[in-house]
């Protein structure tokens, strides 16, 4: 069965006298590889270049807050459940009197910990939270040097309570996720389907 | 022999080494930003402008690296077999004439550290000797690959050493001489050999291929099939002594393909433009390490581009092909040299 135009039959013949002496293929090798001197160099030099990326690029996560800046995550733990790499762990806590403005809900996340090394950055959190507490962002999660430092706590994970540093997604959290996200018999196929019809 | 013969000799020495060095070192970088390009890639750009200071990166490296001496070794012979690669390559350096001669004062200053007036001999006689060290380096290393890689390598070297001579007898017939400088003398203007010896040119410089160790005749450190071949178990400066050896080799063949069919240091047409002989002493070092430039890159561009020969391939090639091929232009050499002799004798 032929799969592509470029498959050629291979025959087992005995070589011609050019063939076996080489020379001709080897010099049309040599012109083949002094042609790529002058071409294009791919390399991107990264910390100078970066690579550009898809707009929902799915890189560092982040846990939002909400208008008056308090926490959306409830530690509800579902997020952990979606996750394929198990990447995320949580101790959840309640909320005191007094702490309205710090967590929205009565159960609140007290440690949230993803580890970037074990992520593998699918967005099944972003997915699976119901609270669109976390979402997954256009930045880079950076070389570290040791195991230790790349399980990240709510310290990193937990965007500024200033507006003006709060982090935008709204490129992921479109009306679309919301619709996608309030049918829960929805698979991706079917919302593809139906956009279709 | 005078006081100022001897130390005009003792500065060339000393000049002929360095540059040896110091070309065999900006040869690793080449090589690795050559394979970058031939492969669209930047290569080493980041110590220093353009990645220039890479070779003192790498050589700071390998003298930091930890020196491991297997335990199973032959201590003695373990150092002594890079070091005799190192020596017999540097040594080859003596014969190659990198200039004519310079003239100040009345005083005749050759560019040529000795003309010994067998300089082929004396040249085949130490690059022959090169192949001890690798043997002795894979048989001390005591290590299966090491040994295999240095038997590749000692045989390799001996069969296409035949090819390699047999194709400078030809040269030799029409020369007339074994001296360098007497072969790059009467190569002057347009008479290059290359133009009289395309055979033996060609066979030339596969040999010199085969002769060190490079591609497409990398056997002996054939990563694919034995780790690193004969020096497998070396680590620190005394590897960086055998990867550095195989530069300075490069580097050496080069000047002696250019010498011998490339006009060495001449350069035609040069003479209307100059005329006072040490400009033309000087340029002519400077045509030479031209050329000498461009086999090195030629070396590069053969290594990246060919894949390596199976090791019956090797011998057929070198054996059956380029022997029988070395005969041949012996025979059609003498037959072109005596060709009224031969009508005399024909159609008398």
């Amino acid at each position: 069965m032929q799969l592509t135009n470029r498959s050629k039959v291979v025959v087992k013949k005995e070589m011609t006298l050019a063939e076996r002496l080489y020379i001709p293929a080897i010099f049309s090798g040599m012109i083949i590889t002094f042609k790529h001197l002058f071409r294009k160099k791919v390399t991107i030099q990264y910390p100078e270049q970066t690579r550009e990326v898809s707009k929902i690029w799915r890189g560092q996560h982040v846990l939002k807050r909400d208008e008056i800046g308090a926490e959306r995550c409830t530690a509800c733990g579902l997020c952990a459940v979606a996750c394929p790499a198990e990447a995320i762990t949580m101790i959840a806590a309640e909320r005191k009197p007094g702490e309205e403005h710090l967590y929205r809900e009565e159960k609140y996340a007290a440690t949230y910990e993803i580890n970037m090394l074990r992520c593998i950055f699918c967005g099944d959190c972003e997915e699976a939270c119901p609270k669109e507490a976390i979402f997954l962002t256009d930045r880079k999660v950076e070389s570290l040097y040791t195991r230790a430092e790349l399980v990240y706590g709510k310290d990193i994970l937990v965007e500024a309570i200033e507006k003006d540093k709060r982090v935008d997604v709204t490129v992921r959290e479109t009306p679309e996720v919301a619709e996608f996200k309030a049918h829960k018999e929805f698979g991706h196929n079917t919302v593809f389907e139906n956009k279709k019809n | 022999m005078t006081l100022s013969f001897l130390i005009y000799k003792i500065i060339l020495v000393v000049v002929v080494f360095a540059v040896t060095l110091v070309v065999a070192m900006y040869s690793t970088y080449a090589e690795r930003k050559v394979a970058a390009f031939l492969q669209d890639r930047i290569g080493p750009n980041r110590a220093g402008p353009f990645g220039i200071l890479q070779p003192l990166a790498d050589g700071i490296k390998m003298f930091m690296k930890e020196e491991v001496i297997p335990g199973a070794s032959n201590k003695a012979l373990f150092i002594i077999g890079p070091s005799l690669v190192l020596l017999t390559a540097c040594m080859t350096g003596v014969v190659i004439p990198w200039g004519s001669p310079l003239i100040i004062d009345g005083t005749v200053y050759p560019l040529q550290i000795t003309d010994v007036n067998i300089g082929i001999l004396y040249l085949f006689g130490v690059i022959s000797l090169g192949v001890y060290g690798i043997m002795i380096g894979g048989w001390a290393s005591n290590n299966k690959y090491s040994l295999l890689g240095a038997i590749r390598a000692s045989s390799q070297m001996i069969s296409y050493e035949v090819a390699m001579g047999l194709s400078i007898i030809a040269l030799v017939m029409t020369t007339g001489t074994l001296s360098l400088s007497q072969i790059a003398e009467q190569q002057h203007g347009w008479h290059w050999n290359v133009l009289v010896q395309p055979l033996g040119f060609f066979i030339f410089i596969i040999c010199a291929f085969a002769e060190t160790n490079r591609a497409p005749f990398d056997l002996p450190e054939c990563e694919t099939e034995l780790v690193g071949g004969y020096h497998t178990e070396y680590s620190s400066m005394k590897l960086g002594f055998f990867l550095f050896a195989e530069y300075i080799n490069m580097f050496i063949s080069s000047a002696v393909i250019a010498t011998f069919y490339f006009g060495g240091y001449n350069m035609p047409f040069i003479e209307r433009f100059v005329q006072d002989p040490n400009w033309l002493a000087i340029l002519g070092v400077v045509f030479l390490f031209m050329k000498i430039v461009f086999f090195i890159f030629v070396f590069m561009w053969v290594r990246w581009t060919l894949p390596r020969f199976r090791y019956d391939q090797l011998m057929n090639l070198g054996w059956k092909i380029l022997i029988p091929l070395s005969l041949l232009n012996i025979v059609i050499t003498g037959a072109v040299m005596m060709r009224e002799e031969i009508f005399q004798l024909l159609f008398k």
